[in-house]
């Protein structure tokens, strides 16, 4: 299945260069592939994930071992951030 | 004590400048800036008065944490009726003035009447005089603190001072401080060119010798700092990506209002945000982003300071703008860019940079161009009138109009009423997103409910710096609320409200409040006060400020009727995104909030709370 991945702030650092431009990379995952998979398989630093959205709704930390993605959402994650 | 204790009363009308003692048993009960000089303002101010008449009065004022080495202490805030909404305005701003006025040894300048003529007024320590300022009316703000420092032959000194858009009568004229720091919002910069006063200039080298328990204060200074150094966001995310990191964070939520609030998702977020702020440009292989920046005192920095690209059209043969300078936070971002539908992140900047050197609000200023571009599409502001094309998305015209209404020169007098005014002119006034007139900031309260109930019930008008329910909705800060439901929203945004009024009268940037709560808050002002500075004292004093600009507002004839929203966000559902279908739940929130406030149902406090609250 395709799911759209994006990386923002610090995290983006953890795109292949050709991704940076867009924060957004397609990835094409197995079914079931769950939210902390995704995490794990890019080396994100747990700390570091601090805002996880799928399709822009908020996972909680205690899901993303179990959320699984579904074709055509997008995952977005960012580090503790904040502004006004 | 930390409060110099000093009060400078300047009769404009008269020509006058005295001191008087600061009311102390006021300062045990309002702590200082927002709420002292609310205070003040409430007590010596008809509620009725014109805004722009010489009535009305204007005080610039500091916390009694200004100027100390508490983290962010450099803060300071104008207190006046604002001439963009008729209500009662606090506009805070950094930078480095705050503390200098600290230490010239002033908590407070209490402006009075208008001036015959144009003057500034000059602090050099206890020393206090107006001086002529002819030659500086009609400059900008940029050229009024060159010219000032020059003729004080003193680097070192700090000014104040409002732009063109001050003197024009632009409705939402900002008083900018140190280049790029403004107290920005309500028009208190208008306020401050109807009393025919340009700036003030301050140089004071007194210090802060004032704190009641410096050893103990120093240790709850370092503990606060060492707070934020450790938290994630302030140690890290904001000094690295600025507050412009939240364009693609909200974008992603549904809840960036775009085109007028016609849609919550930007098409063209990403061209706009923080990430491309750090990209190289291909036209100069520069990136947007020149350096972080940090205010007096502060250990968070989250201030911009960019070049823009000089082969951009807006700057071509215009050197004056091709150096460093402030920009863009993600409020102004925002409001020149997506609530246009600009998606030009050099035009952004040139527009931001007019209303620095100029003096305007970029949020009120964006959001009326917003508002222009609908009426424009929709065929009710003609070409000939505007003069030129200026549909949604045209960043030469988001360019050409910064600088009319800098100057006031044609349509761009019409965008200087605001989108309430020049709405309601054109018939439709439906079309201007706000309230109390006042533009709303940078987050679609479809997509997160809460704000609309901050934006609602602000008393000073549409505003995010009131209650950032923001930092619990999307960031968890302190606690994750649900952004799409409306339960227990009241409460949260009371919680908010009553909070921030502390930390804007502390002396501190709101900021702080991403790690610290009021907990790490109180020992600093414990030590620095004199007087019972208890956890439960502050919570009072927060909610008895809140409670005095609201008795204000009903006093100068706001009414139930005036906590609301614009139709768009009651009617039209978002139509992208997480909130896609809904509108915002007000009306459910609005007596909850009421009731949860000790109001009666037509949004008045009750006896008792007054009485609780010692109004």
């Amino acid at each position: 299945m395709k799911v759209t991945f994006k990386l923002f702030a610090m995290l983006q650092d953890y795109l292949p260069a050709e991704a940076k431009k867009d924060n957004s990379l397609t990835l094409d995952l197995a079914e079931e592939t769950t939210v902390l998979q995704v995490i794990e398989r890019f080396a994100l630093p747990p700390k570091s994930c601090h805002l996880v959205l799928i399709d822009g709704n908020f996972v909680p930390p205690a899901e993303r071992a179990s959320r699984q993605l579904r074709e055509g959402e997008t995952l977005a994650i960012w580090p503790p951030i904040a502004g006004g | 004590m930390a409060w110099t204790r000093n009060v400078l009363r300047v009769d404009l009308t008269n020509g006058t400048c005295k001191r008087e003692p600061l009311n102390m048993e006021w300062a045990q009960q309002y702590l200082g800036q927002r709420g002292l000089a609310t205070k003040y303002f409430v007590s010596e101010v008809d509620p009725k008065v014109d805004p722009l008449s010489p009535a009305n009065k204007l005080i610039m004022t500091t916390g009694p944490l200004t100027g100390t080495p508490a983290s962010t202490g450099g803060r300071y805030s104008v207190v006046t009726k604002g001439a963009l909404t008729g209500a009662i305005a606090c506009s805070n701003s950094g930078g480095y003035f705050g503390a200098e006025l600290k230490f010239a040894g002033w908590d407070m300048i209490i402006f009075e009447g208008r001036s015959p003529k144009p003057v500034y007024l000059w602090l050099e320590n206890g020393k206090a005089e107006l001086r002529d300022a002819g030659h500086l009316w009609g400059k900008t703000v940029w050229q009024t603190e060159e010219i000032i420092k020059k003729a004080h032959q003193d680097p070192q000194v700090r000014v104040s001072s409002i732009g063109r858009a001050g003197e024009n009568g632009v409705l939402y004229a900002c008083i900018v401080n140190d280049l790029h720091r403004a107290a920005g919002r309500s028009g208190v910069g208008t306020v401050m060119g109807s009393k025919n006063l340009k700036a003030v200039a301050v140089r004071g080298t007194l210090g802060t010798s004032s704190v009641r328990d410096p050893k103990a204060f120093m240790a709850a200074a370092a503990a606060g700092k060492k707070v934020l150094a450790d938290n994630a966001v302030t140690g890290q995310g904001l000094p690295t990506y600025g507050t412009q990191v939240l364009m693609n964070v909200i974008n992603e939520m549904g809840a960036l209002p775009t085109r007028n609030h016609r849609d919550v998702q930007f098409e063209e977020a990403r061209k706009i945000s923080a990430e491309a702020m750090h990209e190289k440009r291909p036209t100069d292989g520069k990136s947007h982003l020149v350096t972080n920046a940090a205010c007096f005192g502060c250990t968070i920095a989250c201030g911009r300071i960019s070049k823009i690209d000089e082969t951009h059209f807006s700057v071509v043969n215009k050197p004056e703008y091709w150096g460093a300078s402030g920009g863009l936070e993600y409020e102004a971002a925002w409001a020149l860019g997506a609530a246009n539908g600009v998606g030009d992140l050099e035009a952004l900047q040139f527009a931001n940079l007019i209303c620095n050197e100029d003096g305007f609000d970029p949020i009120s200023f964006g959001a009326t161009v917003g508002a222009a571009m609908e009426l424009y599409e929709l065929g009710i502001i003609k070409q000939e009138q505007i003069g030129m094309e200026a549909p949604f998305g045209s960043a030469k015209a988001l360019c050409e109009l910064a600088q009319m209404t800098a100057r006031g020169e044609g349509f761009g007098k019409e965008l200087g009423l605001g989108s309430a005014r020049m709405c309601a002119k054109y018939g439709r006034p439906e079309l201007s997103m706000s309230v109390k007139k006042q533009e709303f900031p940078a987050y679609d309260s479809r997509g997160i409910q809460g704000m609309g109930l901050t934006y609602a019930t602000s008393n000073r008008g549409a505003c995010h710096l009131r209650s950032y329910t923001v930092a619990s909705e999307v960031f968890g800060i302190p606690v994750k609320t649900d952004p799409l439901v409306t339960d227990g929203k009241a409460d949260l945004v009371k919680a908010f409200q009553d909070a921030t009024a502390v930390f804007d009268s502390a002396g501190i940037c709101v900021f702080t409040s991403f790690a610290w709560t009021l907990a790490d808050v109180q020992p600093q002002i414990a030590a620095a006060c004199e007087g019972d500075w208890s956890m439960e004292k502050l919570n009072e004093v927060g909610e008895r400020i809140w409670n005095m600009e609201r008795q204000f507002n009903l006093a100068a004839g706001f009414t139930a009727k005036d906590d609301d929203l614009p139709p768009r966000l009651k009617t039209e559902p978002a139509k992208t995104g997480p909130a896609k279908g809904l509108v915002n739940g007000i009306d459910k929130m609005k007596p909850e909030y009421y009731k949860t406030r000790g109001w009666d149902a037509n949004g008045v406090p009750t006896q008792d709370t007054l009485k609780r609250l010692g109004l």
